[in-house]
């Protein structure tokens, strides 16, 4: 099984491109959290007041958050929900009642001061708090644990629980673009987007990034996350921000959006996953969220407006995937995805996994072999342009392009809302199209792609509900035959590798029995029903073609179905 | 109107022809105009003659042969050179724009790119990814993002005289939209609104299919309620097509869909509409087209069609009879009766 390893990791742990945390961005902006706070309220109020221009249009709008939020606590509480938040609200709302009897003269300063108590209160819960000590605590603290639980599992001899042969640089994979990531980091802030599969990914990123030598980014993470104490705890020291997905109205969103473009415009690194939930499906993600994803291009403008003739801090979109072997959600992913898909309504979000299966999770995972990997993607300017590593634009011809140029109208920079919601659906295609090219495709990934295709060719009449439906006894494919599929359909990724459309991992390379054993070996390997097996008769055979369909997603997109 | 300020930049017209002249007249209303030829004696000949192909230029247009000139001049540029040329204009230019240039271009036609050494008909299959609109050409050929095109029953002879027409400014911005409008609108012409660029520049290609056929009837003899048969099938057919090649069903509905059909399919003056006619007359393809001055791009599109149809599984009656008459022999009768014959009878079934 040697052939199999992975290519060892030559990369040697990164020095940090900034000496101590006190240079940190993010840092820097908790230190001064209070100011910050109210810097972005006063402009996410400003901006409230330019989209809601009349008196009226603003009082609806006011109406209209403290109804919703009247709903949501009736409807849909949470933990990390603050205790006063229904007498908050029931109070706004009085107030609200109580201007209807008011002369306009009266009730303006009123109405200002509701709103500016509702965007206030959006800020500080948006705001995170970064922590050098609690940073450095969690990160000793992981590492140390993750090292010991490696050695212990992987060396068996005595002694091996306190010895560092393996670390987790062995476990998690960083490959692609590391050092472009670093140098951009020195040049100018960067905006990290990376795929979102699984709860875990957010801490996944946190190491990578510190493991990368760079400097802790703020997130924008599910306030869900935050139910669940040990994420809390993490998320917390990490400079996380909080956004809730249930707050729709007008002021929480344009709250967030101000938080990150002004966070952004100080020079904080920023990650955030532009899918917006976990993939459902187990497919790339193709949808991006525009929100958050304008507030990259709207600082970068806001930074041109603000330093006319100046070199200007640039900022880089740098997408990233993370490629799973077994993603611990997946069953009830996918069981969302069906049920949306199926029967076309809404389902709302639950979290099964606490604190405890999230342990016992990761012990599963550093004392078998999953092994994950990170393919950092090359750096992007705001349009989606790639960029060298100076930091320079380029265009298709290597050319360098000047990207306040995109701003300019009539040779000035211009405010132009509806030309950044196209520069914003512009950039997330591309995006898309670069998640698909720095995805790495693992030997688990292909053979449940194969496994799956076949069984659907083999009953061509029936959609994939039925599909699902069918018993699992029914299901089972000739190991040579399986073989020989394989080896096409990988024969092909080695083609769309060439052309720069894929990447794959170095183990696909091997024997076609090797690469086929520890796919299926691999692929979902914790389930409880595993997606794949063999039977006695050296057969392909599943116990659960549900999780079996979501994995095979993963390779979905790139036309490989006709080689099946 | 007045020219409402000469300290704005000037704007710049590439090409030369008919209609890029005649936009360049209208658009002098407004600015001052650069417009750029290929022939450098073209260019000597309308300076000092102030003419070209018979129309007057106006006294704010400076014709040029320098497109680097061009390009640092104007930041809005008006590109209306024949869709074969397209993407060697669009190579030339492109080192010297910016991502600040905006440019609008009226050119009905689609640019392919195949490999060495295929013809369209020797290839498998023709897909989107072959076949690209004009601003998809600009946008891969160049920086530039803020596209936007022109299209809609503009014939240029009428447009010269200043008869009532009407264009579309089709773009995903806005500004570029409101920036056409400002800069062609005047009490003759009037200017829409639509945010579907592809969709409008389909159907700006596809009717010049249905011209062809449309001459085709006229050659033949037939009168009014077989053109009205011809427009309101090949308006179907448009939508099928466009919608196979990623338009939008609201564009074919339009100026630059229905507008345009009707238009050219009553035109004589098209180029599109003569060679339908003097096929119907029994002349040969090549005999026709070697006596044109300018390029019919409906026989192109005729090939482009057919193919895209073969492989995105549309029902195209008429393009795929209408290729049969232009490149196989088939005379213009043999085609219209297999076309009257055809069993289905469903007039509208997409809304």
């Amino acid at each position: 099984m040697e052939i199999l390893e992975e290519k060892k990791n030559k990369n040697r742990p990164y020095k940090p491109i900034l000496d101590g945390i006190p240079d940190w961005p993010v840092y820097r902006l908790s230190k001064n959290r209070k100011e910050f706070v109210e810097e972005v309220a006063q402009k996410t109020i400003e901006r409230i007041k330019q989209l809601r221009p009349t008196r009226k249009q603003l009082i609806d709008e006011l109406e209209a958050t403290a109804y919703r939020e009247q709903n949501r606590i009736k409807r849909n509480r949470w933990r990390v929900d603050p205790k006063d938040d229904s007498r908050f609200w029931s109070q706004v709302k009085n107030e609200l009642v109580e201007l209807s009897a008011k002369t306009p003269e009266e009730s303006k300063p009123i109405e200002e001061e509701i709103l500016h108590k509702i965007v206030l209160r959006y800020v500080n819960e948006i705001a995170g708090s970064f922590k050098p000590n609690s940073y450095r605590v969690t990160r000793e603290v992981v590492k140390f644990w993750f090292q010991r639980l490696l050695n212990g599992a992987r060396v068996k001899k005595f002694g091996a629980f306190f010895r560092s042969q393996y670390t987790l640089r062995d476990k998690i994979q960083i490959v692609g673009k590391v050092k472009m990531l670093r140098k951009l980091a020195t040049q100018g802030t960067v905006v990290m987007v990376p795929t979102h599969f699984s709860n875990l990914d957010s801490i996944l990123i946190g190491w990578v990034i510190h493991s990368c030598g760079l400097p802790a980014f703020i997130y924008g993470a599910g306030l869900n996350l935050f139910n669940i104490k040990i994420f809390a705890y993490f998320m917390n020291s990490l400079g996380a921000y909080k956004v809730d997905r249930r707050k729709k109205n007008l002021p929480y969103l344009e709250a967030l959006k101000m938080y990150s473009n002004q966070a952004i415009q100080k020079g904080a690194h920023s990650l955030f996953f532009p899918g917006g939930t976990r993939s459902r499906s187990g497919l790339l993600e193709k949808q991006l969220k525009l929100g958050l994803l304008s507030t990259a291009i709207e600082a970068q403008r806001n930074l041109y407006q603000e330093n006319p003739g100046e070199k200007v801090r640039k900022i880089f979109i740098v997408p990233v995937t993370l490629n799973y072997n077994f993603v611990l959600e997946a069953p009830d992913l996918v069981e969302d995805y069906l049920h949306v898909k199926g029967k076309d309504k809404y389902f709302p979000e639950q979290d099964k996994y606490g604190s405890v299966q999230l342990l016992r999770f990761l012990f599963k995972f550093f004392t078998k072999g999953s092994n994950i990997s990170v393919s950092i993607g090359p750096g992007l300017d705001v349009i989606g342009n790639y960029v060298d590593e100076e930091g320079n634009s380029l265009d298709s011809h290597g050319r360098i392009i000047d990207t306040r140029d995109y701003f300019v109208s009539n040779s000035s920079i211009t405010d132009d809302k509806q030309r950044e919601d196209e520069y914003t659906r512009m950039l997330s295609q591309r995006i898309v199209s670069e998640y698909h090219r720095i995805n790495r495709v693992f030997s688990s990934h292909l053979a449940a792609f194969v496994a799956f295709e076949m069984w659907q060719k083999k009953f061509p009449k029936l959609d994939l509900f039925s599909l699902l439906r069918l018993p699992e006894e029914d299901l089972e494919i000739e190991y040579a035959e399986f073989r020989e599929t394989f080896k096409r359909v990988r024969k092909k990724i080695y083609e769309l590798k060439d052309d720069g459309k894929v990447y794959h991992a170095t183990h696909l390379k091997g024997k076609v029995d090797g690469v086929i054993k520890l796919g299926i070996e691999n692929v979902g390997i914790f389930h409880l029903n595993r997606p794949l097996l063999l039977n006695k008769k050296g057969n392909i055979i599943t116990k659960d073609l549900t999780v079996l369909f979501y994995y095979h997603n993963r390779l979905v997109g790139y036309d490989l179905e006709q080689y099946i | 109107m007045t020219s409402n300020s000469t300290s704005e930049k000037p704007v710049g017209v590439i090409g030369a022809g008919n209609f890029g002249t005649v936009i360049a007249n209208i658009l002098a209303l407004q600015r001052k105009v650069l417009l750029y030829a290929r022939n450098e004696q073209a260019v000597t000949h309308m300076r000092e003659a102030k003419e070209n192909r018979g129309y007057p230029l106006h006294q704010n247009i400076e014709p040029t042969h320098d497109l680097a000139y061009l390009a640092s001049q104007c930041d809005v540029i008006f590109p209306m050179v024949p869709s074969a040329h397209f993407r060697a204009m669009m190579k030339q230019l492109s080192p010297y724009l910016h991502p600040y240039h905006i440019l609008i271009h009226g050119t009905k036609g689609f640019d392919i790119t195949l490999p060495a050494g295929e013809t369209i008909e020797s290839i498998p299959k023709l897909t989107r990814t072959q076949v690209k609109t004009m601003s998809e050409v600009i946008q891969e050929e160049s920086v530039v993002v803020r596209v936007g095109c022109l299209a809609g029953p503009n014939l240029a002879k009428e447009l010269a005289q200043r008869q009532p027409g009407a264009t579309v400014v089709a773009s995903h911005f806005n500004e570029v939209i409101q920036l056409g409008k400002r800069l062609l609108r005047n009490d003759r012409f009037q200017v829409y609104e639509n945010n579907d660029i592809v969709g409008v520049e389909i159907a700006g290609v596809l009717k010049n299919i249905i011209a062809i056929a449309s001459g085709a009837l006229s050659g033949l003899g037939y009168g009014e309620n077989a053109k009205g048969l011809l427009i309101s099938r090949g308006a179907v057919e448009m939508v099928y097509l466009g919608r196979a090649l990623g338009g939008d069903l609201k564009a074919f509905l339009g100026v630059a869909g229905i507008g345009d059909l009707v238009t050219t399919c009553n035109s004589p003056m098209s180029r599109n509409f003569t060679v339908g006619y003097r096929l119907a007359k029994g002349e040969k393809l090549a005999a026709i087209l070697s006596d044109m001055a300018e390029v019919a791009e409906g026989i192109n599109t005729v090939r482009i069609a057919k193919k895209c149809a073969d492989h995105y599984k549309v029902r195209a009656l008429i393009t795929d009879r209408l290729y049969k008459v232009l490149f196989e022999g088939m005379t213009v009768e043999v085609a219209l009766d297999f076309l009257m014959r055809y069993p289905l009878n469903v007039d509208i079934d997409f809304i």
